[in-house]
């Protein structure tokens, strides 16, 4: 099973309720998937920040005193915004891949969820409401995100084996699916220089969008050589820095469910998930065809 | 669209149940504690808001009258009840329907009608992939297109598609009998385009009265079944094994 969800915000006035609105459509999918849960918000961008979101499972440990010694490790202050167990890293956009480095260096149990000059990455074990309750997710603004409902398959139930997945700036995944191929994918992956933190399947489709949009293709190219490569069921979600896809396998069993509106582009898994967002009485409401990429840019 | 005139009116007020209010068990419990000769025979269903099981095992001729949305399986094994879902339907509608009849306003998602034994399944918008999936019996009309996979392994009954037909149309179809007016992406194994005789016209004008579709005449459709050539081993294709 697995629960999928994105909302891509097309009027402004809603972005401050994009947290509250995407906790609820995640919420109401908490059956098909009660094993983790995860939470990908796209805010708003500035100038002379960019973020790292970090989790670790001793967050009293790690967490304390890492904003001075990031500081003074790459020169450059540091703001650290503890969310349980997870906290948001703020330092300026050119120092990013250093901060990225040092924190590794300096507490080597941190988890990197995700990094970006937008992007925040919340996922844990637990159903959705106690994953949405514990990072404050509802108050969260912006401007699209994607969530996921976990039911395990073929990988752990762990924080990290939670979606969403993220493996290149601003990018991240959520899959209903498994693929069959993903280990050839991940070793091909890896000669190019693609790193991966679990052996989880997803985690390939993530980083093998990454590897595409790192050679120049745009989302909706890249989404359509999942097509071709990526071997197994899938119903993806992506969310990069502007924009928003999704792709079924051209078997598409996986369900899925997209609604559009002025105000918005929106995606469940099932339609109980979009039955709260405003206007969708009146939505164009449709179930998007096998092996066909859709994909939005602000 | 043409209006389908299933509704049946109902002699006194009918029994409402919202959503919102009462859970979905104590709907179906309800609807399944009719006894033979019951006068509540209008129902209606108030903010389904894409829940699953809607009215699944119906056994009394009653009318149902779903306001909304509904989700997985609506209609279920339904035996003698009339369902209209003012909505779209999520997937497996009508699934091993036995009798009766269940028309979907909006669309419906994957496998409609799987499996179904009998009655009469009209979706007015588009149905999706494997509509009509390992049929046994049941009628499905859909007034718009249909997925791939639709109508594979259908063993008997009818489907017919006012629209246009997806990939794999009745791969490795027994009996049922599958006519399409628009066109037909590609036939699925075993499966052939057939002579439209006589007694086709006759059953399809019959089906298209049933679903109370209008301005639709039989002959603009084509009618597809099986080659029966996968009835039997063939000697020939051991090798594959």
């Amino acid at each position: 099973m697995c629960g999928i969800v994105g909302l891509f915000l097309k009027d402004k006035s809603l972005e401050p309720q994009l947290g509250a609105m995407l906790s609820q459509m995640l919420i109401s999918l908490s059956d098909r998937g009660p094993d983790s849960a995860g939470i990908a918000i796209y805010g708003a961008p500035s100038k002379n920040e960019a973020k790292i979101t970090i989790q670790s499972a001793k967050p009293d440990r790690d967490f304390r005193g890492l904003e001075a010694e990031l500081a003074k490790a790459i020169g450059t202050p540091v703001t650290i915004a503890v969310k349980s167990t997870h906290a948001v890293v703020r330092t300026t956009p050119a120092k990013i891949d250093e901060a990225r480095e040092t924190i590794q260096t300096l507490r080597p149990d941190i988890r990197i969820m995700g990094a970006g000059d937008v992007v925040e990455i919340y996922k844990e074990v637990g159903l959705p409401e106690a994953v949405v309750d514990r990072f404050d997710v509802r108050k969260m603004t912006g401007t699209h995100g994607i969530g996921h409902t976990r039911m395990a398959t073929e990988s752990a139930v762990t924080t990290m084996g939670a979606h969403p997945f993220s493996t290149g700036a601003d990018q991240c995944l959520v899959h209903n699916g498994s693929l069959s191929n993903h280990n050839n994918v991940r070793r091909e992956l890896i000669r190019e220089g693609m790193t991966f933190e679990t052996e989880n399947d997803t985690e390939v489709a993530a980083a093998y969008l990454s590897s595409q949009m790192a050679h120049g293709k745009n989302l909706g190219e890249a989404l359509e050589g999942t097509l071709s490569d990526l071997d197994g069921f899938f119903t993806f979600v992506v969310g990069t820095k502007n924009g928003f896809g999704v792709v079924r396998d051209p078997i598409a069993c996986k369900p899925a469910v997209m609604a559009e509106t002025d105000q918005y582009v929106a995606f469940g898994s099932e339609y109980r998930a979009l039955t709260k967002l405003p206007g969708i009485d009146n939505a164009r409401v449709w179930e998007p065809e096998p092996a066909t990429v859709y994909f939005w840019e602000h | 669209m043409p209006a389908t005139t299933l509704s049946k009116t109902a002699a006194h007020d009918p029994r409402v149940f919202d959503l919102d209010q009462l859970s979905l068990r104590e709907l179906n419990q309800a609807l399944h504690n009719l006894a033979p000769g019951s006068n509540e025979t209008a129902w209606e269903v108030l903010n389904p808001k894409g829940s699953h099981s809607v009215a699944v095992g119906v056994d009394q001729p009653v009318a149902i009258d779903v306001r909304g949305s509904v989700g997985y399986y609506c209609g279920g094994m339904n035996s003698g009840s009339t369902i209209t879902v003012h909505g779209s339907a999520g997937p497996g509608v009508g699934e091993n329907m036995m009798s009766g009849s269940i028309t979907i306003k909006g669309d419906a998602s994957q496998y409609a009608g799987a499996t179904g034994k009998g009655g009469l399944l009209v979706i007015e918008g588009n149905a999706s992939s494997r509509c009509g999936i390992s049929m046994k019996g049941i009628d499905i009309v859909v007034h718009g297109n249909i997925g791939h996979m639709s109508a594979f392994m259908a063993q008997s009954g009818n489907l017919v598609v006012l629209g246009d037909a997806g990939d794999a149309l009745g791969d490795s179809i027994y009996e049922a009998r599958l006519f399409v007016r628009g066109k037909v992406d590609s036939l699925g194994a075993d499966c052939i385009a057939k002579e439209m005789r006589p007694e086709h016209l006759e059953l399809l004008q019959g089906l298209l009265d049933r679903a109370g579709v209008t301005g639709v005449k039989p002959s603009e459709f084509k009618r597809y079944g099986s080659a029966r050539t996968l009835y039997n081993f063939n000697i020939d294709n051991a090798d594959a094994y």
